[in-house]
């Protein structure tokens, strides 16, 4: 295998019916995607809600056509070839309530394995096995209409392993699950790759501490586009030369962050909103420009809480290739759909 | 899951052989096996089923048979809405859980996950429909035992193997028909409730659940043919009934090629709409997308 994923110029568009008397309008979810997943690569796709990466996904597992290029996984394509990609791959989506709330948990699983061929002997042992590992042997003849959706949810990531894909993609795996529970999913899934050099995993998520700590390589994601990929250590290597402050404030009472952005020196600014506060970050070209801000603060009768200097993250990254924080362009979204 | 939860087993995350995986007609019957399971099990585990699929058409039956008996009608007919009461049953699990199924696997994620599988869709329909008629199967023969039992009905089979036949030919034609539906309810959507309502009552009409279908005219027991369920009840009544022969629509033999006839195009039509719905599935996206 050459490639575990290889996207060239891949891009997608929706057509978005209207009413009886409107034209349908086009949504673009995806657009010139290039990428290249080596086979025993952790690859990651940072975005925020709504940036096309579960498009992308549905595309891989041969659930959707690209409107533009083409995509291949496991050296085949995806398009042309879905009867020889759909062997090789696995999908786990967050959130998702497949499988029958009548069956035990056991049942289930055994019900989707046998889609993929494996025999019953060998699909019951891998099972057992895998429950273990996400702590859920106690559940094994429990109806899944009786589990938590934590607990529903590390079902979901058995399934996608039971059947030992070269390449599963993972769309927000760990959608849902506690902390202690996140933790330990994301052990697994390294160890898994890392058993063994022809497995490869997609994974999708809006979790900047998941991609930083579980991906070998990240695409950050946003309208569709790839707006950068390398390792989580080069990306933050962008800003090494910056430096990243993260000031909570007095509430800003509508003032915004605009006030800032136009300082020399401002790279950018990230605003959130907390309770009886406000946190900014800036990336600023380097560490005298904090006296600036220091001064527009207090002419602007803004009281500084706690000013903190730190590394940067992949946060940073985002908000320095598009300008605004994951939390912002969420919000912005959800602004603009309702 | 805790801290301290166990190692992830060796064989989980090591280089090992990869799993043998089975492929072709192997598959294809894994795939039904395992879709029929959760309808097969399902019977078992959720009781209420008995009162709402049994203990309900009796009554309608029931009803049937004291109108039929104050106007002292042939008894026959006792037999013969019996019968009908039974095959009730196949026709609301096609209407109802058949036909919608897809639908409601859109609706919680399966379909994505089985077009995903490197399984045939088909094959997944085929075990929705062998699971579903392994359980009406079980009803149907509930009705048709208590209610033979509590009125009395005496049968007398001119063609056990012709019984047989027909009987089966009727179930082909009529989960073809289901399968084919499937793809249609999904393609329509949110529209397919309508059309299970709609559909209900006319049918119990026209393929004539409760008294024989010859009653309606030649042309509209014809056009009811299209049902598998109209010609299949009047060859059942026909091989069933000392004077069957007499109340029947058509022959038995002419009946039988009709089923055999719907057979083959409501399986063709299914495989074909199936493949047309994964193909707009795939184009469009909208298919597998959930509303959830």
């Amino acid at each position: 295998m050459n490639f575990a994923i290889r996207t060239e110029n891949l891009g997608r568009v929706y057509k978005i019916r209207g009413g009886k008397k409107t034209e349908p309008k086009s949504l673009t979810a995806l657009q010139d995607v290039n990428l290249e997943v080596q086979p025993g690569e952790l690859f990651g796709l940072l975005g925020p809600n709504g940036a096309g990466k579960t498009t992308l996904i549905k595309i891989l597992t041969t659930l959707l056509a690209p409107t533009t290029g083409r995509a291949w996984v496991a050296d085949f394509d995806a398009v042309k070839e879905p009867d020889k990609v759909r062997p090789r791959i696995n999908m786990v989506s967050g959130g998702e309530s497949s499988g029958y709330g009548l069956l035990t948990v056991r049942e289930n699983l055994w019900m989707f394995s046998q889609f993929y061929g494996l025999s019953s002997a060998v699909a019951n042992q891998r099972i057992r096995d895998l429950l273990e590992v996400v702590g859920m042997s106690d559940r094994l003849n429990t109806k899944s209409s009786d589990l938590s959706t934590g607990l529903r949810q590390k079902m979901n990531i058995v399934r996608g392993f039971l059947t030992d894909p070269d390449v599963l993609f993972l769309d927000e795996p760990t959608l849902g699950l506690d902390v202690g529970a996140s933790r330990e999913v994301r052990r697994f899934i390294r160890s898994w790759v890392d058993g063994d050099a022809t497995r490869t995993i997609l994974l999708t998520t809006h979790y900047m501490v998941e991609a930083d700590e579980l991906c070998d390589r990240v695409a950050i994601i946003n309208r569709g586009r790839v707006l950068a990929c390398d390792t989580p250590t080069n990306l933050k290597h962008r800003l090494q030369r910056e430096a990243i402050f993260r000031l909570e404030v007095s509430p800003l009472n509508g003032k915004g962050a605009q006030m800032f952005e136009n300082l020399p020196g401002v790279r950018n600014v990230a605003h959130v909103e907390q309770d009886g506060s406000s946190v900014l970050e800036f990336i600023l070209e380097n560490d005298d420009v904090v006296g600036a801000v220091v001064n527009t603060m207090t002419s602007g009768n803004i009281h500084i809480l706690n000013l903190q200097k730190r590394e940067p993250t992949l946060e940073d990254v985002f908000v320095d290739l598009v300008g605004r924080s994951m939390e912002e362009v969420e919000r912005t979204q959800e602004e603009e759909a309702a | 899951m805790a801290t301290g939860v166990p190692a992830a087993p060796s064989t989980l995350t090591t280089p090992a052989l990869r799993l043998d995986k089975a492929g072709g007609w192997k598959l294809f019957l894994k795939t039904v096996g395992a879709r029929a399971y959760p309808r097969v099990i399902g019977a078992q585990r959720e009781k209420s089923w008995m009162f709402f699929e049994i203990f309900l058409p009796l009554l309608a039956v029931a009803a049937y048979v004291f109108v039929y008996r104050a106007i002292q009608a042939p008894e026959e007919y006792i037999g013969f809405v019996i019968v009908g009461g039974a095959m009730t049953a196949f026709w609301m699990n096609i209407l109802w859980s058949m036909s919608s199924q897809l639908y409601w696997e859109k609706e919680t994620g399966n379909l994505a996950l089985y077009i995903m599988a490197p399984n045939s869709m088909m094959a997944i329909l085929l075990g929705m429909a062998f699971g579903g008629l392994f359980m009406t199967s079980v009803r149907a023969l509930v009705i048709f035992v208590v209610g033979s039992w509590l009125f009395q009905v005496q049968y007398q089979v001119t063609s056990f193997w012709q019984l047989f036949v027909v009987f089966m030919l009727t179930m082909i034609a009529l989960y073809g028909m289901g399968m084919m539906a499937a793809s249609v309810f999904l393609l329509l959507s949110r529209e397919a409730w309508h059309i299970s309502n709609l559909a209900q009552e006319p049918v119990y009409l026209m393929s004539g659940f409760y008294f024989p279908v010859k009653n309606l005219g030649f042309v509209t027991a014809l056009a009811a043919s299209f049902i598998p369920l109209t010609v299949g009840l009047d060859a059942l009544r026909q091989l069933a009934f000392p004077s069957g022969s007499s109340l029947g629509f058509l022959s038995v033999q002419v009946e039988i090629a009709i089923l055999i006839g719907l057979s083959i195009i409501f399986l063709i039509g299914a495989r074909w709409l199936l493949a047309y719905m994964e193909k707009l599935a795939i184009r469009e996206g909208r298919l597998t997308e959930s509303r959830r």
